[in-house]
């Protein structure tokens, strides 16, 4: 079966490339990322900001289980409604710097679409420290419950 | 563990991607790799020693040369290591598109 969502990320390059395909009309799946509301239930995150618009800028912060807050945010350089964003996004607490993001909205059919999200990092060692993100934490989280385990046996 | 957190090591470095990509072409003695660059012999010999560690190239004697050429499991060890990164992006969108069904069933 063909993946919905992919991740092309060529060896050595700075930038990655993710599609997705969705079962929504092209103007629900652009409008998952114009609502304030609705970016907080599938980014599981606050939004503090949100100005869809040319020089307009956001800010998302995110509160982990144990209660630590990660601001997110980054400024936009286009937003054409059904069609593109083109924005910066940076983690605020972390050292990898900003990132340049070129979103492409598309309709496939009346009730399917298509987004591509272009990423493009600083350097590749950056790129790959962040791919590398959600298999560390995979690892830690792994760790933290073996800990916890051993903790309970003591 | 160890031997994944080298892989990306192992690619990190500009002159090791090069040979990956010359080997991805082809297969090729140590003395072809290494005529393609600037460096030492030695040196690019030191670069192959990593790959062939990190299980990224496999070696194959032929006559009285070996040819080294790209180790497709190795290569699936990096695909892996992005698998996370795919999953939670995936899970998102699919949270996206859940909401969003609903959404439209309320209009």
């Amino acid at each position: 079966m063909e993946r919905k969502t992919q991740v092309h990320a060529e060896l050595g390059k700075q930038e990655i490339v993710i599609t997705r395909e969705f079962d929504l009309p092209l103007k629900l799946l652009f409008k998952a990322y114009e609502e304030p509301g609705i970016v907080e239930q599938w980014m599981g995150t606050k939004v503090l900001k949100l100005e869809n618009k040319k020089h307009g800028s956001f800010q998302f912060e995110t509160t982990d289980p144990m209660g630590n807050k990660h601001p997110f945010s980054g400024t936009i350089h286009e937003f054409v409604p059904n069609k593109k964003i083109t924005r910066t996004f940076e983690m605020e607490n972390a050292d990898f710097g900003a990132q340049l993001e070129f979103l492409e909205f598309e309709d496939l059919d009346r009730n399917t679409s298509k987004l591509t999200m272009h990423v493009i990092y600083r350097s590749v060692e950056i790129r790959d420290a962040i791919l590398k993100l959600p298999f560390a934490q995979g690892i830690n989280m792994a760790h933290n419950r073996l800990q916890e385990i051993v903790n309970k046996l003591k | 563990m160890e031997l994944r957190r080298d892989v990306f090591q192992a690619i990190a470095d500009p002159t090791r991607r090069v040979i990956l990509t010359l080997l991805a072409i082809q297969a090729m003695t140590p003395g072809a790799i290494a005529s393609k660059f600037d460096s030492s012999r030695q040196t690019i010999s030191k670069h192959i020693q990593i790959l062939t560690e990190c299980d990224l190239l496999k070696q194959e004697q032929s006559g009285r040369e070996i040819y080294y050429h790209l180790n497709p499991q190795g290569m699936k060890e990096i695909a892996d290591f992005i698998e996370p990164f795919r999953n939670m992006w995936d899970d998102r969108f699919n949270k996206l598109e859940s909401i969003m069904k609903n959404y439209k069933s309320d209009q």
